[in-house]
């Protein structure tokens, strides 16, 4: 094993963790302030996908696709708010999961009905196609050390925005406590929406990133979702800092898991049993790996 | 006159006979998520192809699975216990299946499969109720792990770690006489293969042997053709069929691909089936619309010659396979799997659309590794 390999691995997973801390974030940002389980974060995810797709096929355009990304599913998440979330504040989780559930296979059934069950085809911009070289004689493409590069400059953003804005004081003040920022004359209503609205021009934004990296279709959100739950329980709920960290963490675990497991066991066992075996391990691995965190810090690595 | 028009109408309907009982034939198959494009193109060739018998007396009963093992179960179950459907089909994955088909052949009920071929069914627990119209899981890999023979000596090979995935990989290595640059199985559904790339560029391996149906072959040609590995790539068919090419795109020009069937298959049946199918769909069938057309055609043509409720005469007509396959010629090994060719197709462009053209034959009548375990 070279030193290439490894660091293009650690590359791949420093990249999936970035791309989870940005659904992640939403979701955190939503549970956090609003107390709400929002299951649809995914179907945002798909919006922003969608949308990049069909306008950068309509205009050619990557970047005016990117842009159409962030308004999509800004626009869907402030209208989910406001139709349904706003009236599932005062009930318990049960209902909330029911309702955003059912938004899920609204959007599912709506997108399939609307642009078919085939994938939507959705490219690299052009100044982003190709690998670059890293040291140690490796390539890595270009288009994920891209992503990588968003992931920052969002996480930075983030962090600016919270600590050091009026409406990221709101945001603050939303989650340790909802009824005295009411009581104080703060239009809590209106905050709610622009959180759920950031959180979900986040997720389209992550959506549509990845969409040009995989493919483009229904239900592409979900399994990304149960990602970001994950990486939001082991952050800690309702912690910025610790979806950051989770989601790195789930990357790079991940990512090393699918790649060392089978090439361990690789050393006891004859190569197609222990590629079978150690694939399975790995996509448990991250499952494990929260369970042990939870046991240990039941609320998670940073719990707000 | 009065006689002679009576005794002809008489025998009309005697001949008509067989088709006047109705028929109830359950299709489960996977119409959501993201293996949605292989089950719609399986929905889309069956009804297209009962509709043109002109037969009013078969009723569909279609459900969606969502590529979920559980459901397609409780499916089968209320297809068997309260539609009481003659006839099961659909099914498109593997894992699928193999948690479907065991209990429905052990109730008595023909199962006709018109994809998932998975090796557990093929041999020693092969059954009389249980006829594969596709292929046996194997077969497209084999074919690819011979014509792999000519050209490379040390090839990396990738599938997902479920039923077909396992079967695609041992089939390539049947016929695969050079060595492997290294082995790995994948999540099924997985969509980002960039660990996976970072270790074929690392093997040093002169070619990449994939099986990913679906939306996974899609996101890896994807991000592969991005990576900056130039290490050629091929494939079965399904990796390169005609339900993710347009998503592909370029990217997929040039790969080389088995199959047991290609659109441009020169006979009769063929010409007729893709013609009808892009006048009604307006696009280019898969394989897996062509599969369901074959396992549609199958059931007319035993319906013809006897009666469902029948059941050892209506698989006897079944085992006949009295058809006229898209695939050309169509005989059923003694485990009721095919015996067929498989060809070597090349992905091309034609009139802007990107699409497969055969090349070689890699097997003729190629029957598959499990039928000797099969006493029947």
């Amino acid at each position: 094993m070279s030193t290439a390999l490894l660091l293009e691995q650690l590359l791949n997973g420093l990249q999936l963790g970035v791309m989870l801390f940005l659904m992640a974030a939403g979701l955190t940002l939503v549970f956090g302030v609003m107390g709400v389980i929002n299951l649809a974060h995914g179907s945002l995810y798909m919006i922003g996908a969608f949308a990049c797709a069909i306008v950068a096929s309509a205009t050619g355009s990557f970047w005016l696709g990117l842009i159409a990304s962030l308004v999509a599913a800004a626009a869907a998440g402030a209208i989910i708010e406001v139709v349904v979330i706003r009236r599932l504040y005062e009930r318990d989780h049960l209902d909330q999961v029911l309702a955003t559930f059912a938004l899920i296979l609204i959007f599912s059934e709506g997108s399939r009905w609307i642009f078919g069950s085939f994938p939507l085809y959705l490219d690299i911009p052009p100044v982003l196609q190709g690998a670059v070289p890293l040291p140690g004689g490796g390539l890595y493409q270009l288009y994920r050390l891209a992503i990588i590069g968003v992931g920052i400059a969002v996480a930075s953003g983030l962090y600016m925005l919270i600590s050091h804005t009026r409406l990221g004081m709101r945001i603050r003040a939303g989650e340790s406590d909802r009824e005295m920022i009411a009581a104080l004359g703060v239009d809590i209503q209106a905050l709610y929406t622009i959180v759920f609205a950031l959180g979900a021009a986040l997720a389209g934004l992550a959506g549509a990133l990845i969409g040009a990296l995989q493919s483009v279709q229904v239900g592409m959100g979900e399994p990304v979702l149960i990602l970001a739950f994950v990486v939001v329980v082991i952050g800690g709920i309702g912690s910025i800092k610790g979806a950051l960290v989770g989601a790195i963490l789930v990357g790079l675990l991940d990512t090393m898991g699918r790649f060392l497991l089978p090439k361990t066991l690789a050393l006891i066992l004859p190569a197609s049993q222990a590629g079978m075996i150690g694939g399975a391990l790995a996509s448990m691995l991250i499952y494990i790996a929260m369970a042990l965190i939870l046991a240990f810090r039941p609320r998670g690595l940073f719990a707000a | 006159m009065k006689r002679i028009l009576a005794t002809s109408i008489l025998s009309l309907a005697l001949a008509t006979a067989a088709y006047a009982e109705p028929v109830k034939i359950g299709v489960i198959t996977t119409l959501s998520g993201g293996g949605a494009g292989l089950g719609i193109d399986m929905r889309d060739a069956f009804t297209l192809a009962i509709k043109q018998s002109g037969n009013k007396d078969i009723e569909l009963v279609i459900e969606d699975d969502a590529q979920k093992p559980e459901i397609a179960v409780q499916l089968a179950e209320k297809m068997i216990q309260s539609d009481k459907v003659d006839l099961l089909t659909g099914i498109i994955w593997s894992n699928l299946a193999m948690a479907v088909v065991p209990n429905t052949v052990a109730q008595d009920i023909v199962y006709l499969s018109p994809n998932a071929g998975p090796s557990a069914l093929a041999g020693a627990n092969c059954n009389a109720n249980y006829f594969n119209v596709a292929y046996q899981n194997d077969n497209f890999h084999e074919a690819m792990g011979q014509y792999a023979n000519k050209d490379y000596k040390k090839t990396f090979i990738l599938a997902p770690n479920y039923p077909a995935g396992k079967d695609a990989l041992t089939g390539f290595k049947r016929f695969y006489k050079g060595e492997l640059a290294g082995e790995v199985y994948t999540q099924v559904g997985q969509t980002d293969y960039a660990a996976e790339i970072a270790q074929i560029r690392d093997s040093g391996a002169d070619s990449v042997f994939f099986f990913l149906p679906g939306g996974m072959g899609i996101s890896f040609m994807k991000q592969y053709a991005q990576s900056g590995v130039s290490t050629p790539v091929m494939g079965p068919g399904f990796s390169f069929d005609q339900d993710v090419l347009g998503a592909i795109g370029d990217a997929a020009l040039g790969v080389k691909n088995s199959a047991t069937w290609s659109k441009d298959l020169d006979n009769d049946a063929n010409k007729k089936f893709v013609e009808a199918f892009k006048t009604e769909y307006k696009r280019l069938p898969s394989i897996y619309a062509a599969q369901s057309w074959d396992a549609a055609n199958l059931i007319l043509a035993a319906l013809s010659k006897a009666s469902v409720k029948d059941k050892d005469a209506f698989k006897t007509a079944l085992k006949s396979a009295d058809f006229k396959s898209v695939r050309g010629k169509f005989v059923f090994n003694n485990n009721n799997h095919p015996i067929q060719n498989v060809y070597v197709r090349e992905v091309v462009k034609e009139d802007g659309v990107l699409t497969n053209k055969i090349i070689a034959t890699a097997f003729e009548d190629h029957k598959d590794a499990y039928a000797d375990k099969c006493k029947m």
